[in-house]
C-alpha cells in the first residue's frame, strides 16, 4: 500500500494510528519518501487533507484506524463532499472474518459514508488493493471531484500479494463529460448576443477546473460583470473592475441587484444553492439561464435552465473565447452593454460594503480583515471558520487568485479553518496562511495547535473574538427578538495563554489602535501564532437577505 | 407520472443500498424494485418503478447515472415494452369455493403449484393490471398471503438494453 501511494505521487499523508492500521504504520516507519503528519484528531486529519487539496489542486490523503478513528472522519468527509474536494481516506477495518460481528472497534464506515463520498470501497482481497487504490485516486480527482473512502480489513493489510499497480484505472460505469457540446456552446453565445444585461455567476467549479484565466479573458472580451459564490472567491480577480463581489444571503448590494435585474445568467461551475438564490420563485425573474457544469445532476436541479452545457468549464470557456475573441460582434456587444455596466457600477457606488470604523473605539471585525489584506498585500492563503468571521473574510479581503480562499461552503463546518490552514501550509510551505476564526469555531479543532507546533507549520490564527456564536446570535437578534439563547461565550479560554501552553506564540489586541501592530507581530513570528482580537460583539454581517426572502429584499447596514 | 427504469449495475455487494439510498436520501419514491444477475455474471439488472414529475424523473435518471457502480440507465417509459410480474397467492380452497378458484386459474392461465387441505398456492404472471384483476377476483374467496416480485420490463422488438458504457448525458436543450 505504501508503495502504491508512493508510485501514485503521494508525498504526504495526514493520519492517526490504531490497532487496525498497525501494519501500514509499520511500513510507513521504513518509508523515506512518504511523509506522515500525525494530527491530534481524525477530523483534523481529513480537514488537513482537504486544505492541502484546495491549496495545491492535488489529491489529499488521510489514514485512520477502524471504528472510532473512522467515524471521526465523517464530518471531514462530508465537508469535502459538499465542496467537491478530491481526497482519499484510508480506514482500517477489523479482519474480514470478524466483519458484521460487532467486533472491537468495528464500524460500518462504508455504510456510514455512502451518502457523503463520491464512491467508497471495502477491500476484500489483497489482490485488489493496488487496483482499488488506483481507482480511488482516479475517481477522487476526475470529473466532479470528491472524497473517496477505502476501507481495508486488517488481514488484507497483513497478507502479501504480488504488487501490480495498473497503469490506467478503468471504471466502466464512470465516464465524465469533459468536452462541452459545440452546438450548445454556439447556442449559448447566440443567446448571449441578443441580450442587454448579462451577468456571469461563477463558483467553485471554476477553481476546480482551473479555468480562472479563461474566465478573466472571456469576461474581458465581452465586458460582462462577474459575481462569485463563496466557493468561487478568487476564481475571478477581486480587484477587477468587472467584479461585483459575492452574491446571495450576504452578497453585495450590487451583485444581488445585478442578478435580479439581468436578462441573462451565465452560470459557470456554480449550482444555485439556496444561500445564493434566496426565494427561488423570485430569483432572477427576467433572466434566461445558460448553465455550464461538469455534473449533469447540478443542472435543472434548483432552477429551470434554458441552455445546459455539460462539460469541463475550462474547455467550454476556451470554446466561448474562440467564438468571440477579436470579432467585431464582440466589440459591438461590449459597447452595447455599456449602460448595463454603468448601472452595475452605480449600484456598487451607492451601496458599497461598509461598516462604522471607530479609530479609538471598539474593534470592528471588518477592519481587522481589511488590515490582514493590507498587511499581506492580498498574497496570503486565507482559510475561514464558519459564521460571521467567514462572511467578513469573504467580503473585506480581495482574492485575486484561485486557491487562496479556503472555506467550508456547502456543509458550513465550524472547526474547518484551522486544520485546513495547516494542510494548506504543508502544501505551500513558502506562503503565509491565515485562518480567520471565530472564538466558537476555533475551539472545535483547537487540539491541532499541537500538530502545527510539532511540525513547525507557521499558520496564523486571527480570532475575531466577539464572545459569542456570532452568526447564530445575529439571527436571534434579527428574527428571534434578541433572545440570545445559548450563544454567549464567556471569554474562555485565554487564547494567548493557551497558545503559549502549546508552545506557540500568542498576541492580543483590545483596542483599534493595536490591531495593526499585533497582526504585524503575529505574522512576523517564525512559528504558529494565535492572534486574539477582542471585537465589537454587536457587529453584524450586512447586507443580509433573510432566509426565504428574494435577493432584492436586503437588510442593509 | 409513472416510470419504469432499467438499470445495469455492477454485481457487487452494497450496490442495492447505493441505489436505494439515493432514492431515500433525496426523497424519491420506489414503487417496486427487482434485481437479478444478467447473462454477464458481473452485471445485475435492476428494474425500478418510480413516479414523479418530469423534473424529478430527470434528477432520478441523472443521479442514477452518477453512481459509479451504475453502468447503464434506460427509462423504458414511452418505449413499447413487455411488462411482467410474478405473483404467488395462497387462497382458501373450501369445497364450495374450489370450482371458482379453478375457473379463475384457468381464465388467467395461472398454475396451482401447491395443494394443502383447504388451501391452494397459485402462481400467476402478467402485467400489473392483470395481476391486480386476478387478486381482485380472488379476494372474496379469501386470500391468505400474497407475494409479488415487482415489475420486470423488456423492450419489444430487437432493441436491447445491453451493457454498453454509460452515455454522456447532455440534459435537456
Ligand atoms: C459544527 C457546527 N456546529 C454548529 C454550527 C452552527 N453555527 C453556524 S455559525 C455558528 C456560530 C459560530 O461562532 P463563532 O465561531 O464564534 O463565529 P462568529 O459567527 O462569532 O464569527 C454556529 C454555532 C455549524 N455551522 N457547525
Amino acid at each position: 500500500m505504501v508503495r502504491a501511494l508512493t508510485d501514485l505521487g503521494v508525498d504526504v499523508v495526514f493520519g492517526y494510528p490504531g490497532g487496525a492500521v498497525l501494519n501500514i504504520y509499520d511500513e510507513l516507519f521504513k518509508s523515506t519518501k512518504l511523509r506522515h503528519i500525525l494530527t491530534r484528531h481524525e477530523q483534523g486529519a481529513v480537514h488537513m487533507a482537504d486544505g492541502y487539496a484546495r491549496a495545491s489542486g492535488k489529491t489529499g490523503v488521510c489514514l485512520v484506524t477502524s471504528g472510532p478513528g473512522a467515524t471521526n472522519t465523517v464530518t471531514g468527509i462530508a465537508t469535502a463532499y459538499m465542496d467537491s474536494i478530491p481526497i482519499v481516506v484510508f480506514s482500517g477495518q477489523v479482519p474480514t472474518l470478524m466483519i458484521g460481528n460487532d467486533a472491537f472497534q468495528e464500524a460500518d464506515i462504508v455504510g456510514i459514508t455512502r451518502p457523503c463520498t463520491k464512491h467508497n470501497y471495502l477491500v476484500k482481497d489483497t489482490k485488489d488493493l493496488a487496483r482499488i487504490i488506483k481507482e480511488a485516486f482516479f475517481l477522487a480527482s476526475t470529473g466532479r471531484p470528491g472524497p473517496v473512502l477505502v476501507d481495508i480489513p486488517k488481514d488484507v493489510l497483513a497478507s502479501a500479494e504480488e504488487y501490480v499497480l495498473p497503469k490506467e484505472a478503468h471504471v466502466r460505469g464512470y465516464h465524465p463529460t469533459y468536452e462541452g457540446h459545440p452546438k450548445q456552446v454556439e447556442s449559448a453565445i447566440r443567446l448571449l448576443k441578443e441580450k442587454e444585461r448579462p451577468v456571469i455567476y461563477t463558483g467553485g467549479g471554476a477553481i476546480l477546473s482551473g479555468a480562472s484565466s479563461e474566465l478573466a479573458e472571456f469576461a474581458g472580451i465581452l465586458g460582462i460583470p462577474v459575481t462569485t459564490t463563496l466557493m468561487g472567491m478568487g476564481a475571478f480577480p477581486g480587484t477587477d473592475p468587472l467584479y461585483m463581489g459575492m452574491l446571495g444571503m450576504h452578497g453585495t448590494y450590487c451583485a444581488n441587484m445585478a442578478i435580479s435585474h439581468c436578462d441573462l445568467i451565465l452560470a459557470l461551475g456554480a449550482r444555485f444553492d439556496d444561500r445564493v438564490t434566496g426565494k427561488i420563485d423570485e430569483f432572477a425573474p427576467h433572466a434566461k439561464i445558460v448553465h455550464v457544469d461538469i455534473d449533469p445532476t447540478s443542472i435543472q436541479k434548483n432552477v429551470p435552465v434554458h441552455i445546459p452545457i455539460v462539460g469541463d468549464l475550462k474547455d467550454v470557456l476556451k470554446k466561448m473565447i474562440k467564438l468571440t475573441k477579436g470579432t467585431k460582434e464582440a466589440a459591438s456587444f461590449r459597447e452595447k452593454i455599456t449602460p448595463w455596466r454603468e448601472q452595475v457600477r452605480k449600484w456598487a457606488r451607492t451601496h458599497p460594503l461598509s461598516y462604522k470604523h471607530e479609530p479609538k473605539g471598539k474593534i470592528k471585525p471588518q477592519y481587522v480583515v481589511e488590515q490582514i489584506y493590507a498587511l499581506t498585500k492580498g498574497q496570503a492563503i486565507i482559510t475561514t471558520e464558519v459564521g460571521q468571521n467567514q462572511m467578513w473574510a469573504a467580503q473585506f479581503y480581495k482574492y485575486d487568485s484561485p486557491r487562496t480562499f479556503l472555506s467550508s461552503g456547502g456543509l458550513g463546518t465550524m472547526g474547518y479553518g484551522f486544520p485546513a490552514a495547516i494542510g494548506a501550509q504543508v502544501a505551500m510551505p513558502g506562503k503565509l496562511v491565515v485562518d480567520v476564526a471565530g472564538d466558537g469555531s476555533i475551539q472545535m479543532n483547537i487540539q491541532e495547535l499541537a500538530t502545527a507546533v510539532q511540525y513547525r507549520l507557521p499558520v496564523k490564527v486571527v480570532i475575531l473574538n466577539n464572545g459569542a456564536l456570532g452568526m447564530v446570535r445575529q439571527w436571534q437578534e434579527l428574527f428571534y427578538q434578541g433572545k440570545y439563547s445559548q450563544t454567549c461565550l464567556p471569554r474562555i479560554p485565554d487564547f494567548v495563554k493557551l497558545a503559549e501552553a502549546y508552545g506557540a506564540a500568542g498576541f492580543r489586541a483590545t483596542r483599534t489602535e493595536e490591531v495593526k501592530g499585533v497582526l504585524k507581530k503575529g505574522f512576523a513570528v517564525d512559528g504558529p501564532a494565535f492572534i486574539d482580537i477582542l471585537t465589537d460583539p454587536n457587529e453584524m454581517v450586512y447586507p443580509m437577505v433573510p432566509a426565504g426572502a428574494p435577493l432584492t429584499k436586503m437588510l442593509l447596514v | 407520472m409513472r416510470h419504469t427504469i432499467s438499470v445495469l449495475v455492477e454485481n457487487e455487494f452494497g450496490v442495492l443500498s447505493r441505489v436505494s439510498g439515493l432514492f431515500s436520501g433525496r426523497g424519491f419514491n420506489i414503487e417496486s424494485l427487482s434485481v437479478a444477475e444478467t447473462l454477464d455474471p458481473s452485471v445485475s439488472r435492476m428494474t425500478i418503478v418510480t413516479s414523479g414529475n418530469d423534473q424529478i424523473i430527470e434528477q432520478i435518471l441523472k443521479q442514477l447515472n452518477k453512481l459509479i457502480s451504475v453502468i447503464k440507465v434506460v427509462d423504458l417509459t414511452g418505449v413499447e415494452t413487455v411488462d411482467r410480474e410474478l405473483v404467488l397467492v395462497k387462497v382458501n380452497a373450501e369445497p364450495e369455493t374450489k370450482p371458482e378458484v379453478l375457473r379463475l386459474v384457468d381464465i388467467f392461465r395461472a398454475k396451482i403449484v401447491d395443494v394443502a387441505p383447504r388451501c391452494y398456492t397459485i402462481e400467476m404472471t402478467g402485467d400489473e393490471a392483470k395481476v391486480n384483476a386476478f387478486l381482485q377476483l380472488l379476494r372474496p374467496i379469501g386470500i391468505r398471503e400474497v407475494v409479488r416480485t415487482g415489475l420486470v420490463s423488456i423492450a419489444r422488438g430487437g432493441n436491447v438494453v445491453a451493457q454498453a458504457d454509460k452515455m454522456p448525458h447532455q440534459g435537456r436543450g
